[in-house]
């Protein structure tokens, strides 16, 4: 229930309607120009792909981090806090919606590569796929409580929201390829879920064995949820010390 | 100091203090440097990987570009946010000059694009081995300088409708998007499909950058002069146009008595 009506809160939004649909767009035909352009040749759908993983986490981004802001801003946080339930099942909920209405950037960029690009939609191992998107928005949601979770403490949490956004487009892979950037980055993309949703996405689209990257990505998912929830307690009681909870 | 000139420069930054007075230096740090920062980064090694073109293409393009940061988004709260704070009427209700009053805050702005511009095209030198001529620099500002006050003039216009509109940070974040695509930030303009380039033409942005490219390519501020004057009557053009649309609307929400209503 916590899910279906924050969905329906977030679809009201121009704003996610932004992130989730038009941004993705956006940044897929800068893609599909680069390419068209440049020296790569068959990278239509490898970006059509990409550049909706983008939106998918810009939704997570903003919405998880927006989310507790905007609890904050409404007067609401506190009273989220107090109800009866953990406040971990109260928020799940809400970040899994973000990350789901991320659904939208991927199909977005698809029929858009589609229509006015010629990017083909011949996926190997169809199978695959339909396993490897919902692994991948489940996890890249759970990412979100992690995220949430620091921001209960922050006053200004969305202004870190927005420095997040471009680095983990930049490492996780999405749209450059990781040998193409320093060694040291590859540990740090290693412990983000969308650098292993998006090689299961593209293994499954392409024709390679997804099967490992989905267990990777549903397994980080998993450490986030405990991790998030151990986070969320102890910031939880950290903001009810400080009273910092309903401060703007 | 007269009076005029009192609200342009005191009005302008007093305005800014009162509208921004939530930045502290984490929330400059990550937006204003930390995004733009990252921004440069991506769309580089974006480039890098498609191979369309050289690296110093998407710095320049993307160095003057983050100046947007400020020129459109800020320069939009600068102007709307009076009416979300619900301090334009008191502000209307003065008798001070409009246009000192209007084009006064828009100077934090040109100031905050300068700075961000400035850091960006400094990482590039850091992290991207981005090595301009000496001599290039003076040349180079002129025209980061010139487009950050074209760029600013749109962010009056966005700002200025926000006086009426109910949600026009969709349309600043819009905006702000679909200048990465149009304004040969990181496609040049001539590989757009003509009916997407002639948007970009009519925009702040593509001369300003297409001649700081050339600038850093080894023209001089002479050989760039008409494309620079073409940026600047843009900037002028869109100015004219924010401050038609500020009376405009002032004068439509006094006849109606809608000024602050949503």
């Amino acid at each position: 229930m916590g899910w279906l009506f924050h969905m329906k809160t977030l679809t009201n939004s121009l704003f996610f309607v932004l992130v989730s649909v038009l941004q993705p767009v956006i940044f897929a035909s800068i893609a599909f120009f680069m390419v068209d352009t440049g020296s790569q040749s068959g990278t239509l759908l490898y970006v059509s792909l990409g550049a909706g993983l983008m939106g998918v986490w810009s939704a997570t981004l903003f919405g998880s981090g927006g989310a507790i802001q905007w609890q904050r801003w409404q007067g609401t946080l506190e009273l989220m806090v107090g109800a009866p339930p953990p406040f971990v099942a109260v928020l799940l909920p809400l970040t899994v919606a973000t990350a789901t209405l991320g659904l939208y950037s991927i199909l977005a960029t698809l029929i858009w590569g589609r229509i006015f690009f010629g990017a083909p939609l011949d996926f190997a191992h169809p199978f695959q796929l339909a396993i490897a998107l919902p692994t991948t928005i489940l996890s890249l949601g759970m990412l979100g409580l992690l995220l949430a979770s620091t921001f209960v403490l922050y006053r200004h949490a969305n202004a870190f929201s927005n420095l997040l956004e471009y680095p983990v487009w930049l490492i996780t892979g999405l749209l450059v390829p990781l040998s193409l950037l320093p060694g040291w980055v590859g540990p740090l993309a290693w412990i983000l879920s969308p650098t292993w949703g998006m090689r299961a996405i593209r293994d499954a689209a392409f024709g390679g064995n997804a099967w490992p990257e989905i267990a990777l990505c549903a397994a980080l998912g998993i450490v986030y949820v405990l991790l998030g929830a151990l986070a969320l307690r102890n910031f939880e009681r950290l903001a009810r010390d400080r009273a910092t909870l309903s401060l703007t | 100091m007269s009076a005029t000139a009192r609200v342009f420069f005191v009005g302008g930054v007093i305005s800014y203090r009162a509208l921004f007075n939530w930045i502290n230096p984490g929330t400059y740090l990550t937006t204003m440097l930390g995004a733009p920062l990252f921004q440069i980064l991506f769309f580089t090694y974006l480039g890098r990987y498609a191979g369309s073109q050289d690296d110093d293409f998407f710095i320049v393009g993307n160095a003057i570009q983050v100046s947007a940061q400020a020129g459109i988004y800020g320069m939009t709260m600068g102007i709307a946010n009076e009416r979300q704070y619900g301090t334009l009427q008191p502000l209307l209700a003065t008798p001070a000059n409009r246009l000192a009053m209007f084009s006064g805050r828009a100077l934090p702005f040109i100031a905050n694009g300068l700075i961000v511009s400035t850091f960006g095209f400094c990482v590039a030198w850091l992290f991207l081995d981005f090595s301009p001529a000496p001599d290039s620099i003076p040349p180079l500002a002129v025209a980061v300088v010139i487009t950050t006050c074209s760029c600013v003039a749109l962010g009056m216009v966005i700002g200025s409708i926000g006086l009426r509109a109910r949600d026009v940070f969709f349309g600043a974040n819009l905006v702000y998007f679909l200048m990465l695509l149009v304004c040969g930030v990181n496609i040049a303009n001539e590989d757009l499909p003509n009916w997407l380039g002639a948007i970009g033409r009519c925009l702040p942005l593509t001369h300003g950058i297409e001649a700081a490219r050339e600038i850093v390519a080894g023209s001089s501020l002479a050989d760039v002069s008409g494309l620079l004057a073409t940026e600047a009557l843009i900037g002028l053009l869109y100015a004219t146009a924010a401050y038609t649309l500020f009376r405009v609307f002032e004068a439509e929400g006094r006849r109606r008595a809608s000024l602050e209503t949503y």
